[in-house]
C-alpha cells in the first residue's frame, strides 16, 4: 500500500497528514495521522491537537515491530527537531529529540568527544534512543544510553514541559528511559560525552568454530566494543567472527559516520533473498575474515554501522519483511543460547543474521532491556514456515531462565510473556500513570502486549 | 478504569460482561425502559447511564448510538448484545415473527455494529464485542432463521474487523453455545450448554489477548470445525 502522503506544508499542530506506517521489519500496517513539528511551539500545539485520540512520538521509525506506531492515532514525528548545543569544554551536549546519533557524532567527534553509547545504526534519534534505552557493543563497560543522560525535558500530554532528572523520587526519569515513548515527547536531553582523540578504532578479530568459542572470545581481554557475528546457516552452526574494538589513543582521520552508498529498490523481488544466497555470502564472510588479527585500524563509523551503507535494506526480505528476535539471558544460562541455535537448525528456520554479545549489569529503569549476561539477535524472514511455534518455545525458555525479549524489536510477544519477562512492569505502570493519568500515549505494541 | 457501552442493555450475557469489566462508567442502551432501570441498579459500583434504543428502528438507533458516544467522549469497550430468539419453528413459525427475527438480528444488529465501529474508528481506539452464536457457523434444522441471521451478522463483523485492522479498533466475535438465560428458558439445553457468567469470563479474558473470535465453551471450536464439514445428509440427522 502506498502511503497517501502530501508534503507537510503546515504542521502547526491541528493539521497533519494521513499516512500508513509500519515498523522497520515491515509488519502490521497502521493508519495514522502524522504531524512533524519544527519547533517547540509547534510541538506543544500538536500535543494540544490530540483531542480524544491516542498519540505517540516517533523518530526515524527504526523499531522493528510495532513499538513506533499507533493505529488510528496521532504520530508526532520528531525528525524536524534538530537543535544541538555542545559544551566543548565539559563534553556535555543538549540535543533535541529528532537529532540522530549520526548527526550527533558528526558534531561532537571533531571537538574531541564521542557519544558513549551508539547502537548498530546511526539512524536512530535521541528520543528513540531514550525510549528504547538502547545499548551498544560496549554495554559491558558503559551500560545503556540512558546511563549517560543527565536530564530529559519531557512534554507531557497536558502540555507541560517537565525536567526529569535521574534519581528523582517521582520515577519519571526511569519510566521514560526504556519507556517506549509512552510517557510523553522528549523535547531535548542533556547527554554526557566521552573524550576521544580520534575516530579510529583498533579492532581485534577472531574466527570461532563454535558457540563456546564465541562466548570465550567475547569475554577475552581487549577493547570494550565486543560483538560476535554467527553463521547459523552453515553445517556447523555457531561458527562466526568475534571482534573487540577500542579507540586508538591518537589523532586519526577515520569517519565517525557512514554514507549510504546504495538503496534497495522498492520493487525488490520477493524471495530473491534465498537461504542458498545467504549461505554463500556467510561462507565468504567467514572465509575472508582474518583467523586472528590484533589492533587492525578501522574507522569508527564503518565498524559500528555496517548496515547503514545500504539504505532500506529490510526490502531485501521482500514484501512480507522480516522479524528480529532479540533475547537476553543471564550469565549461567548459556544453555538457552545453545537450545535456540539447535532448535532453529532442526526446524530448518533460516536465520539470516545472528549477532551475539555480552551485557553488563542492568540499570534502574524498570523496562530497560539489558541485564548481565548474553544477548542474541536473530533476523528471520517473517514468511518462514513454523516460525511462530518455534519462537513461543524460545519465549518460554528465555523467561524461565530469567531473561527477556527486547520490546523495541518485538512484533509478536503475548501479554503473559511480557509480564513474566519484565517483572517490574507494575512499578513502571504506576510511574507512567502519574505522568499521563489520562492515558493519552499509546502504541500498537502497548495495546498488543498490554503495557498500559 | 474503562468506559463501556452495552447495546441490548438488558441482555444477561451483556450485563455479565460489563460487570466483569469493572468499568468506571457504563452506558446501557435498549428498548425496555423498565428493564434498563433494573439492569442499571444491578451494576452497583459503576456510574450508569441509560438510553432508549430500538434496533428495529434503524434511523433512531443510529442516532441513539451517536448521542451516547458524543455525551460520553468515547468508549473503551462496546458490547453488542442485540437479538431475539423467536421463530424457532422455522417454516411453521408465525411468518411475521420469522421476519422480525431476521430484521432485528441482522439488519438491526448489523446497523448497530456499523454505527458503533464508525464511532470507534473516529477516536482510533477501543474494542467492539459482538455476541454471535455457534449457530452462525452452520445453522441447524432446529433454528434456521435465527442461525441464518446470526450467520449474516457474524460474517459482517468478521469482514469489518479485517477492513479496520490498521485503525486501532478491534472486533471480538463471541460465539457461545447454548446459554442458559431468560431468552432460552423453557428450551431443552443443547449439549455443551454454558452460562452467562462463563461467557462473560471468557470474553473478558479474551479482551486481554489478541483473538478475533472465541467460542464458549472453547472446545466448541473444534467440534464445529468438524460439524462444519459434515455432509448435509449426516448433519441433518444429528440430534442438535
Amino acid at each position: 500500500m502506498q502511503p497517501a502522503e502530501v508534503a507537510p506544508a503546515r504542521t502547526g499542530g491541528n493539521t497533519g497528514t494521513h499516512s500508513v506506517v509500519t515498523g522497520w521489519g515491515m509488519g502490521q500496517e497502521a493508519d495514522v495521522t502524522i504531524v512533524r513539528p519544527t519547533d517547540v511551539e509547534e510541538l506543544r500545539a500538536s500535543v494540544q491537537s490530540i483531542g480524544h485520540r491516542r498519540a505517540l512520538p516517533r523518530g526515524m521509525g527504526r523499531s522493528y515491530g510495532d513499538a513506533a506506531q499507533i493505529s488510528g492515532g496521532l504520530m508526532i514525528e520528531t525528525t524536524n527537531l534538530k537543535r544541538i548545543e555542545l559544551d566543548r569544554e565539559r563534553g556535555i551536549v543538549t540535543a533535541q529529540s529528532g537529532v540522530t546519533i549520526g548527526e550527533l557524532l558528526h558534531q561532537v567527534v571533531s571537538a574531541g568527544w564521542i557519544v558513549p553509547v551508539v547502537p548498530g545504526t546511526q539512524n536512530v534519534t535521541v528520543g528513540g534512543a531514550i525510549a528504547s534505552d538502547i545499548h551498544g557493543k560496549n554495554h559491558g563497560s558503559v551500560g545503556t544510553f540512558g546511563a549517560h543522560v543527565e536530564a530529559i525535558s519531557l512534554l507531557r500530554a497536558d502540555g507541560e514541559v517537565v525536567e526529569l532528572l535521574p534519581g528523582a523520587t517521582d520515577g519519571g526519569f526511569d519510566a521514560t528511559v526504556g519507556g517506549m515513548g509512552l510517557t510523553g515527547v522528549v523535547v531535548d536531553a542533556r547527554i554526557k560525552l566521552s573524550p576521544i582523540r580520534g575516530a579510529m578504532l583498533a579492532v581485534d578479530t577472531d574466527r570461532v568454530r563454535s558457540l563456546d568459542d564465541a562466548l570465550a572470545a567475547l569475554a577475552a581481554h581487549g577493547g570494550p566494543h565486543r560483538v560476535a557475528w554467527l553463521d547459523l546457516l552453515c553445517a556447523e552452526p555457531g561458527r562466526g567472527v568475534v571482534t573487540r574494538a577500542e579507540h586508538v589513543d591518537a589523532p586519526g582521520e577515520g569517519a565517525s559516520v557512514v554514507r549510504s552508498r546504495a538503496t534497495v529498490p522498492r520493487a525488490w523481488p520477493a524471495g530473491a533473498l534465498r537461504p542458498e544466497v545467504v549461505r554463500a555470502f556467510n561462507a565468504f564472510k567467514y572465509a575472508s575474515s582474518p583467523r586472528a588479527e590484533r589492533g587492525h585500524p578501522v574507522p569508527f563509523g564503518r565498524h559500528m554501522f555496517p548496515l547503514d551503507s545500504l539504505d532500506a535494506w529490510p526490502r531485501l526480505y521482500g514484501p512480507s519483511g522480516f522479524l528480529q528476535y532479540q533475547l537476553v539471558v543471564p550469565t549461567g544460562s548459556e544453555h538457552v543460547l545453545e537450545t535456540v541455535i539447535e532448535c532453529l537448525r532442526r526446524a530448518r528456520v533460516p536465520c539470516y543474521l545472528a549477532v551475539l554479545k555480552d551485557f553488563g549489569p542492568a540499570n534502574g529503569a524498570p523496562l530497560s532491556f539489558p541485564l548481565a549476561g548474553w544477548t542474541l539477535a536473530l533476523d528471520i524472514p517473517r514468511a518462514a514456515p513454523g516460525l511462530e511455534p518455534l519462537l513461543r518455545g524460545f519465549d518460554r525458555a528465555v523467561a524461565e531462565a530469567g531473561g527477556r525479549v527486547y520490546l523495541t524489536k518485538d512484533a509478536r510477544l503475548r501479554p503473559e510473556m511480557v509480564r513474566a519477562m519484565y517483572p517490574r512492569l507494575g512499578e513502571w505502570r504506576a510511574a507512567r500513570e502519574r505522568v499521563d493519568p489520562e492515558r493519552v500515549w499509546c502504541s500498537d505494541l502497548a495495546r498488543r502486549v498490554g503495557l498500559l | 478504569m474503562s468506559d463501556a457501552l452495552l447495546v441490548g442493555g438488558t441482555s444477561e450475557i451483556g450485563l455479565a460482561i460489563v460487570r466483569r469489566l469493572h468499568a468506571g462508567r457504563v452506558w446501557l442502551l435498549g428498548r425496555d425502559g423498565e428493564g434498563l432501570a433494573s439492569a442499571a441498579a444491578s451494576l452497583d459500583g459503576a456510574a450508569v447511564e441509560v438510553g432508549l434504543l430500538d434496533a428495529d428502528d434503524i434511523d433512531s438507533s443510529r442516532q441513539a448510538i451517536a448521542r451516547a458516544f458524543a455525551a460520553s467522549g468515547g468508549f473503551d469497550v462496546v458490547v453488542i448484545a442485540v437479538g431475539v430468539l423467536g421463530a424457532q419453528a422455522g417454516l411453521d413459525a408465525d411468518p411475521d415473527q420469522a421476519i422480525d427475527v431476521m430484521r432485528v438480528n441482522f439488519l438491526g444488529a448489523g446497523s448497530v455494529l456499523l454505527e458503533c465501529l464508525r464511532q470507534l474508528r473516529q477516536r482510533g481506539d477501543g474494542t467492539l464485542v459482538l455476541l454471535s452464536s455457534v449457530a452462525a457457523e452452520r445453522p441447524r434444522a432446529s433454528n434456521p432463521i435465527y442461525g441464518a441471521a446470526k450467520g449474516g451478522l457474524d460474517a459482517l463483523a468478521q469482514g469489518l474487523s479485517d477492513a479496520i485492522a490498521s485503525t486501532g479498533v478491534r472486533v471480538l466475535v463471541v460465539r457461545p453455545g447454548f446459554v442458559k438465560t431468560r431468552m432460552t428458558a423453557g428450551l431443552e439445553p443443547a449439549p455443551f450448554s454454558t452460562t452467562a457468567d462463563a461467557v462473560a469470563s471468557a470474553t473478558v479474558a479474551a479482551l486481554g489477548g489478541r483473538a478475533g473470535t472465541i467460542w464458549v465453551p472453547g472446545r466448541l471450536r473444534w467440534i464445529f470445525a468438524v460439524l462444519r464439514h459434515l455432509p448435509r445428509s449426516v448433519y441433518r440427522r444429528l440430534p442438535l
